[in-house]
């Protein structure tokens, strides 16, 4: 049943992340996108990190997705070109890529021992309270820095994109 | 590995090949792509892919502190998000174009 | 009973009352405006116009369904579907009631109970937002394109005062779970006041409650703040190019948003399934007073009745209510009844404020709104949550 759980989730994640990257049109990319994210917040809840799920889905899914789709409206630009690639490149591309993957599911098998298996409900150290327990005891440092670098970022983007008065 | 995987829960090392899986995915799309938009968001995918597997090893560890990695890794990407969208809108504002082949160069 | 099956059942209750709420939330709002305005609302369809939302859903299918050639298909199909899904999921997440036991099988009233559930509603709500930007601009029209983005920019503006009036109460209550939060909430001071959120010390959150409720309003997109979807400014906004059944989903979306904003703020700030007053001094024999005098005004109605087909329908629904009052004085059902109860009641009240407020109000403008957010709401709600954290971290 867990593994049934997790397969469809990452079925659903890569089937999304192929779509981000073989789709012409930017938003369908940006709903791709969305989506690989969402599942990507299943596969969270199923390592047992729910602040990590919930983080996920309202800052990534809910808020940065939607400025890059506020973006991708806003410059209204369309399809891209088709692109033309060299023969051995579209031919080769994709089974080298397949290789590439089952390379390195062998050598990710073989390092990790059998009995390092997820049970879903099994690590509870995920929840709110004790994230912010660490957050704001050993990573108090970083966490105010990381609030810094936020400011740092509105004023910059406020700065880059308003409209240059003459 | 014994076939019956489910009976004693999901090997780590599947959501280790996950995360590597759309890792390159991510660089495929990086590398390939040209709209700049679509470049940027490759990027994203790959920072999600590595907040996967901070995830899978802090299960593995037993400790969160590969919770907490990952949720400074999201704040930080919105944070480049926020300005890498403001600088795509101002090159675009001056060289009308959203393909990386042609903003390529420093001068107009 | 196996947890999927026992899931199941109970997502198929919710999905059941849920989409029967929503259609007859639609003629409690006509009504009520109508008699706001001093006119009667349907009446034609079933007495009362009680089956007025049976004739809008056969309208709305039957209906043309028409698909402009100029739209954007993928995308023009996928918003409705985006706007329902993410109206629909928060109400896995919200807990009805307390802790039942039927047929020998104990279990709570609530479909599932994640840990971080207020963080996942603010998460599906922020998502929303999707549906109406999609629809706007799928529509590849001037005015809904306007629409969308005014509407989407709204909302997004107003997450942040909401965010900041979720965080304040959840300061005092100490959890992010729905059912830790309404259980902090239970009891009485000196034995009649309640412990809701509202009332409770160290500082009562009187103020995140109106900051909370007006935020609400923005982010489901209703009057005062509706511009974007208000059909004399904007043709319609984002949903001018949608016909029946897509433009039924959207309307479902919302008024699934306006009863997830009420069963929140009911949660968070008004105490969830907990009653008023304690039970030993009587509160459970409340429904049955509401209903029984319900009734008896029915039947005083009856003998004079003001249009002659009132003298057989007044009657039957007088012997409705009693029938319902009835069931509420037995016991086995009491357990389950009284906590939907005092539920429904919280945030059947607030609905009736948002529909109050809709008959009352007028509309703002769209940067009067955007002001009013940035430049009131948000310093007030920061202001408001400092105060809170201070007064929680000094007691």
């Amino acid at each position: 049943m867990d593994a049934v759980l997790f397969l469809v989730f990452a079925v659903i994640s890569v089937a999304c992340a192929v779509n981000l990257v073989l789709q012409r049109h930017p938003i369908a990319s940006a709903l791709s996108l969305v989506g690989v994210m969402g599942s990507l917040a299943f596969v969270y809840l199923q390592l047992g990190g729910e602040f990590i799920a919930a983080a996920q889905l309202v800052v990534y899914a809910g808020a940065i997705m939607v400025l890059f789709v506020f973006v991708i409206m806003l410059l209204n630009e369309g399809k891209e070109r088709k692109q033309k690639m060299k023969l051995w490149v579209r031919w080769a591309g994709v089974p080298l890529l397949f290789a590439f993957f089952a390379l390195m599911a062998l050598i990710v098998q073989a390092i990790l021992p059998p009995q390092a298996n997820v049970k879903f409900g099994s690590f509870t150290a995920g929840n709110a309270a004790d994230i912010g327990d660490k957050l704001f005891t050993r990573y108090l440092l970083p966490f105010e820095v990381t609030s810094v670098l936020i400011l740092i970022a509105i004023v910059g983007a406020i700065v880059l994109a308003r409209k240059e008065l003459d | 590995m014994p076939f019956p995987y489910w009976v004693v829960g999901v090997p780590l090392s599947w959501y280790l090949i996950l995360s590597a899986v759309l890792f390159s995915l991510g660089v495929a799309g990086f590398l390939f792509r040209r709209n700049v938009i679509t470049v940027f968001m490759s990027i994203e995918l790959m920072l999600n892919a590595v907040n996967l597997s901070f995830v899978a090893f802090s299960y593995k560890l037993g400790q969160n502190d590969g919770h907490i990695f990952s949720f400074f890794v999201m704040v930080v990407a919105a944070a480049e998000a926020a300005v890498g969208l403001a600088i795509i809108l101002t090159v675009f504002k001056n060289r009308h174009t959203l393909e990386i082949d042609e903003v390529s160069s420093l001068r107009n | 009973m196996p947890y999927i099956v026992l899931s199941l059942i109970k997502t198929l209750i919710v999905v059941l009352i849920l989409m029967h709420t929503l259609a007859y939330l639609q003629w409690v709002e006509r009504k009520v405006i109508a008699h706001v305005q001093l006119r009667v609302g349907p009446r034609r369809v079933g007495p009362h116009g009680l089956l007025q939302p049976l004739a809008d859903v056969i309208k709305l299918i039957t209906k043309e369904d028409m698909l402009p050639s100029h739209v954007n298909k993928p995308f023009y199909f996928l918003a409705p579907f985006l706007a329902v899904l993410f109206a629909l999921i928060p109400m896995c997440l919200i807990p009805y009631g307390g802790d039942i036991n039927v047929f020998g099988i104990h279990t709570t009233m609530q479909v599932t109970d994640v840990s971080v559930g207020i963080l996942l509603v603010l998460g599906l709500s922020g998502m929303g937002v999707y549906g109406v930007a999609l629809a706007g601009w799928a529509s590849n029209n001037k005015y809904s394109l306007m629409g969308g983005l005014r509407s989407s920019a709204q909302m997004i503006s107003y997450e942040l005062p909401m965010a900041m009036a979720i965080a304040a109460p959840l300061l005092i209550l100490n959890t992010l779970s729905f059912r830790h939060m309404v259980d902090a909430q239970a009891g009485f001071y000196f034995g009649f006041i309640p412990k809701w959120s509202i009332f409770q010390g160290p500082f009562p959150q009187i103020f995140s409650f109106i900051l909370f409720v007006i935020a609400g309003f923005a982010e489901t997109n209703r009057v005062p703040f509706d511009l974007p979807e208000a059909e004399n400014e904007l043709v319609a906004g984002f949903h001018t190019e949608y016909s029946s059944m897509k433009f039924a989903a959207f309307f479902m979306a919302e008024y699934a948003n306006m009863v997830t904003v009420s069963c929140i703020a009911t949660l968070l700030f008004l105490g969830g399934w907990h009653p008023l007053w304690p039970a030993a001094y009587g509160s459970s024999f409340l429904p049955t007073l509401i209903f029984g005098i319900t009734a008896l005004v029915c039947f005083s109605h009856a003998v004079n009745p003001a249009r002659p087909f009132d003298r057989i329908t007044l009657p039957v629904f007088g012997v409705l209510f009693l029938i319902i009052a009835g069931v509420y004085l037995v016991p086995p059902v009491q357990q389950i009844l009284m906590p939907l109860f005092w539920f429904g009641a919280k945030a059947g009240g607030i609905l009736f404020v948002f529909i109050w407020i809709r008959a009352t109000l007028p509309r703002f403008r769209y940067d009067q709104l955007m002001h009013f957010a940035w430049t009131f709401m948000f310093p007030a709600a920061l202001i408001n949550l400092f105060f809170t954290s201070l007064l929680v971290a000094l007691t």
